[in-house]
């Protein structure tokens, strides 16, 4: 096997120099949390900042940034099913599509169901429908699943297209919004080159806490929220007996299956978790922007999310979480480019998987597996030494 | 920062505007300490949007338009002591995601004082209530759902006919002009197509003798055309836009199903050449489509000479309408309307004629004088043939 | 009831784009039996060759009632230049997209990621050739080629449309028959290359095993490349008969069809040539036959979709079975 970045293959330095994640995992636990802690509140005042460089100019800040938190949840979610069990779904559109017509339909089209009781609704009714999709088709093998996952999510999108109960082209207007209080208007900083100014939330744009048209930071804020939830769900089933039971099945089903683990039931129930959080997602965005029509769940979306993942790194969380921001904050960030993005997208996806196939963060598996890759190239190299 | 030379005479200004389409456009630094020609104030950065698609597979639609608006740009800043107005792009790319973020930086943007938009009617339901709560002017050229404007939007303007003046229209000119009385009505499954073909088949009653939907994007129509034969229609009206209307009428004709046998009746969606790019010249030949839009010869000023010179073609789909809804804004900042507040009030009350029609809104802000022309294609151009309806 | 006129039409005409799917769905097949990658950018390398056949025809003035022989002069010219296209796009996708990759032991989603992102850029490239044309200053020059590079162009098909059979309203014309037998000729001329010819063999060989075959002195690089290479020429000859049937293209028209091609591809059993002939007729079919049971044309597709479901539940392998190594009976 060829080596890819690392710079030496031979080792013996890699050894003896404990790696970012090493070095991590041997600091005391409360500056862990500390850290975690730090990082967390400053993705929560992000909006407020208006950092120079990092703030988009040409598209509201707080509405990209509830895009991208709404790509990184979905990037999570598809990272179960594409990273932990190893399912390629290309239909991923159709759970986030389903997620958001449940509070479309019964939130606003044909009843006024509570946002909540809206929101489980749709979790529940996108995770029946990925156990119902899943029950037939998982059974086919690997690869065909792709075609069967996309046409799955033509399907979700043509029927909404063509049946007057979801309105058809008309799509779905005026879905209800998380319930909002005003209590304050937030301060957030103004920049004049590099000095800042402090804007005393008078008049302000940011309401704490208005689920509103005009301002998106507060939606942003729920899906952070929601996926600093899912984060720490995800790491406890990654490291139960489920998140073995996926690995096994991923490297190897048969072998798996040999060792008494029952690799359908447990490839169902990735796909099941993908749905739900794929609902959920679609359920946020729905009430997020209001209105949806078939068109905003065209097949081109689960491209964009598998990208997401891929890029990110698949079978790491912290990846896909880095996919779904590169996915869709680079876009909006260098939307000077208009015309070109999509070819500068397109170059882009071209040299991360040549270049860095493993994505931006490899899961921390690959990075052991690669290790044991290495030494055992090392002692092969040996035994032919050996034998020569 | 006066960096800007004014030019006086009509024959510089037109050589100006073709410089500036040579180049990229859309962030021209106007010089705002211009004192305006109607003594009103001027304030730097003065800008309209435009708020549209302008990239992705949706872009043909919104560029045809922002052409239209940029020419009207362009002619008020050459004007002599015009008061510079800048255009900036509001680039949804016709998705509702990208709509709700571009329409909060619109509002954000105190320089924006009108938007022309948003182009499509999806997205409209997505950005219009944004503009409405932050007092935004937004004229749309292009946005034809009925139901846009009865959601009590303030700022909701739109300078053409909605599917419900054209689609009766459409219907009477089918059954009483060209006296058919057996129709095949196909829409393309979306919003606008959809919508329209559903007021033509309610006026045609039972002169629709069989419906079908195609999706956009679809090229091969063979069970559309073998449907439409068995039918033994006389005539199709098809709701959607040119390209699927073109590829369609060109497999009809190649069936076999000749102009004299089946005609062919389309929608203002399909008033393109791109219809008879799809179609051919030989097979668009004797179609009609249906606009709410005058003629250009009924219409006053030099619109298609100015924008055929600008662009080197002709003007496309809502190219007009697009001009026309700038013109409205540009007109509102000359007179020193410089707010949000008061050229919402002007556009609210202004009354007077565009390059498609005379320019004034009813209290729901749909246009108050429509009329509808049919227009035939003959040897590869679209004519106008008569008014059908206002 | 429907008549039987109406039957035999949407029958013959679902057998015409079933065709057309068919010769496009062999790049997908051929590449699967090969590396066992679906490959993405197939789609990119027909809609190339698409604008390599009406590039073509521009630069030679061709024009609609010209003479018999200058007219199907002129179509060969465009198949040549358009499988030329196709087959050159398709080398730069393995070089560009693959290579690396497969030298590398990538897993199949990155190389499907690579391919998803050549794709992009292919398609996007041909969208703003007026631009990039531009920049280089010869957009005066090249204005019949590249201008209003978003919207459809159309290819002038010099021959004329006659028709070659017509009973009790049912009627064949000639272009519909010329896509038809050109496709399946098209294939079965491949069908014998891969089970005849040394090359063929070569790549039957490194489909059914690659360590093998490498061992038995199968250079697998040059496989590979034969592999895109004849499905790039396929997808070409794909495009002038899409052309034929359908005369306009722009720069997203590979999409849709490549998802159909894919579709079909699969149906009849993935990595099996024959399967992708079966399953392209199958699937023009099934679409076509849609209307018979009253469902609006937009359903087609989940009509299509639901098939490639059943199918698979019942014979998971396609219809015909994956077999690119066993092609030869």
């Amino acid at each position: 096997m060829s080596t890819d970045t690392a710079p030496t293959p031979r080792g013996s330095t890699r050894a003896s120099r404990p790696s970012f994640a090493d070095r991590w995992t041997a600091l005391p636990r409360p500056v862990q949390i500390l850290v975690w802690c730090a990082i967390a509140v400053f993705f929560f005042v992000l909006p407020l900042l208006n950092l120079p460089i990092v703030s988009t100019p040409d598209a509201e800040f707080g509405a990209v940034l509830a895009t991208v938190a709404n790509y990184a949840l979905v990037a999570l979610g598809l990272n179960i099913v594409l990273g932990y069990a190893g399912l390629l779904d290309l239909g991923y559109v159709g759970f986030y599509a389903i997620g958001a017509y449940t509070v479309g339909v019964f939130g606003s089209l044909h009843g006024q169901v509570n946002w909540f009781v809206l929101v489980v609704m749709a979790v529940t009714i996108s995770t029946a429908s990925g156990l119902l999709l899943g029950a037939p088709t998982l059974r086919v093998r690997g690869d065909y699943l792709a075609i069967v996952t996309l046409g799955f999510g033509e399907i979700i999108r043509i029927t909404a297209l063509n049946s007057e109960w979801l309105n058809q082209a008309r799509g779905i207007t005026g879905i209800p919004r998380p319930p909002s209080t005003e209590l304050f208007g937030l301060p957030s900083l103004l920049w004049d080159g590099a000095t800042a100014k402090v804007d005393l939330g008078e008049g302000a744009r940011s309401v704490f806490l208005k689920f509103g048209l005009i301002d998106a930071v507060p939606y942003y804020w729920l899906s952070l929220i929601v996926i600093i939830v899912v984060i720490f769900a995800d790491k406890l089933l990654q490291a139960s007996r489920v998140g073995r039971a996926w690995e096994a099945t991923r490297e190897d089903e048969e072998a798996a299956e040999l060792n008494g683990v029952p690799t359908f039931r447990f490839k169902l129930l990735a796909f099941a978790m993908g749905a739900f959080v794929g609902g959920l997602s679609g359920a946020l965005y729905a009430s997020r922007i209001g209105a949806i029509n078939p068109d905003s769940f065209m097949i081109q979306l689960s491209m964009m999310f598998l990208a997401a993942v891929v890029i990110g790194g698949q079978g790491n969380r912290w990846g896909a979480i880095a996919g779904g921001v590169v996915v869709a904050y680079l876009p909006e960030r260098f939307r000077e480019f208009a015309d070109f993005r999509i070819v500068v997208f397109g170059l882009l996806l071209l040299l991360l998987a040549n270049f860095r196939p493993q994505g931006l963060l490899p899961p921390r598996r690959a990075r052991r597996a690669r290790r044991a890759d290495e030494a055992t190239t090392r002692l092969e190299g040996t035994e032919e030494g050996a034998r020569a | 920062m006066r960096s800007i030379v004014k030019l006086a005479a009509p024959a510089a200004a037109a050589a100006l505007l073709l410089a500036a389409c040579g180049t990229t456009g859309g962030d021209e630094t106007s010089s705002g300490s211009a004192s305006g020609s109607s003594g009103g104030d001027c304030p730097e950065g003065i800008s309209i949007g435009f708020f549209g698609a302008l990239t992705g597979p949706n872009a043909n639609l919104g560029v045809n338009i922002n052409n239209g608006v940029k020419l009207a740009v362009d002619q008020h800043n050459a004007e002599s002591g015009a008061c510079q107005v800048a255009l900036k792009p509001f680039d949804s790319q016709g998705d509702q995601n990208q709509a709700q973020g571009q329409a909060q930086q619109a509002v954000g943007d105190s320089d924006v004082v009108g938007i022309v938009g948003p182009a499509f009617s999806g997205e409209s339901k997505v950005a219009d209530p944004i503009l409405a709560e932050a007092g935004l002017v937004g004229i749309t050229p292009s946005a034809t759902n009925p139901a846009l404007a009865e959601n009590g939007w303030k700022t909701f303007f739109r300078v053409l006919g909605n599917d419900a003046t054209q689609g009766p229209a459409a219907a009477t000119f089918i059954t009483d002009t060209l006296g058919k009385q057996k129709v095949y009505v196909v829409d393309d499954s979306s919003e606008y197509g959809k919508g329209l073909a559903d007021l033509v088949r309610e006026d045609l009653g039972s002169a629709d003798i069989k419906d079908n939907t195609i999706q956009t994007g679809q090229t091969d129509f063979s069970a559309v055309v073998a449907d439409i034969r068995a039918s033994g229609a006389d005539a199709v009206f098809f709701g959607g836009y040119y390209s699927e209307a073109g590829l369609l009428l060109k497999q009809m004709r190649d069936a076999g199903l000749s102009s004299d046998q089946v005609a062919f009746i389309s929608d203002d969606g399909a008033k393109d050449e791109g219809l008879i790019t799809a179609a051919g010249v030989e097979a668009a030949n004797g179609a009609y489509v249906t606009c709410p839009c005058l003629p250009p010869d009924q219409a006053e000023g030099s619109f298609v000479e100015d924008y055929t010179a600008a662009y080197g073609t002709a003007p496309a789909t809502y190219s007009a309408e697009g001009y026309d809804a700038a013109t409205i804004l540009l007109d509102g900042i000359a007179e020193g309307n410089v707010t949000r507040e008061d050229l919402l009030s002007y556009v609210a009350s202004y009354d007077q004629p565009g390059v498609t029609k005379q320019l004034k809104f009813d209290d729901q802000g749909e246009p108050s004088a429509v009329s509808v022309w049919s227009y035939k294609i003959e040897d590869g151009q679209i004519v106008a043939d008569q008014e059908i309806g206002s | 009831m429907v008549p039987l006129s109406t039957f035999l039409d949407l029958t013959f005409t679902g057998l015409v784009i079933g065709a057309i799917y068919s010769l496009f769905a062999l790049g997908y097949t051929l590449v699967y039996g090969v590396l066992r990658l679906i490959n993405f950018a197939h789609s990119e390398v027909f809609m190339w060759g698409s604008f390599g056949a009406v590039w073509a025809l521009t630069f030679l003035g061709s024009r609609q009632g010209m003479a018999w022989p200058a007219a199907v002069g002129l179509l060969l010219v465009a198949l040549v230049v358009a499988m030329a296209v196709s087959g050159g796009v398709a080398l730069v996708v393995e070089r560009i997209a693959y290579r690396r990759l497969r030298e590398k032991n990538a897993p199949p989603l990155v190389a499907l990621i690579s391919a998803i992102g050549a794709s992009f850029m292919l398609s996007e490239l041909m969208g703003l050739r007026d631009r990039i044309a531009g920049w280089v200053g010869l957009d005066g020059v090249l204005a019949p080629y590249v201008r209003q590079a978003r919207e459809n162009t159309a290819f002038v098909n010099p021959l004329p449309n006659v028709t070659v059979l017509s009973v009790g309203g049912f009627e064949i014309r000639s272009n519909q028959l010329i896509v038809l037998v050109g496709a399946i000729v098209m294939m079965i001329a491949l069908d014998q290359f891969v089970s005849r010819s040394r090359l063929g063999r070569g790549v039957r060989a490194v489909s059914q095993d690659p360590e093998a075959a490498a061992l038995m002195g199968v250079n697998q690089k040059q496989v590979v490349q034969l592999t895109f290479l004849i499905g790039g020429l396929m997808a070409g000859a794909a495009a002038v008969l899409y052309l034929i049937h359908i005369p306009v293209t722009r720069y997203n028209v590979g999409f849709i069809l490549g998802i159909k091609a894919f579709t079909a591809a699969v149906l009849g059993g993935i990595g099996n040539i024959r399967g992708a002939l079966v399953g392209g007729l199958v699937l023009g079919l099934v679409e076509n036959y849609a209307t018979l049971v009253g469902l609006a044309s937009s359903w087609k597709d989940v009509v299509s979709f639901l098939l490639l479901v059943v199918v698979l539940l019942f014979r998971p392998t396609g219809i015909l079975g994956e077999s690119l190594g066993k092609a030869r009976a």
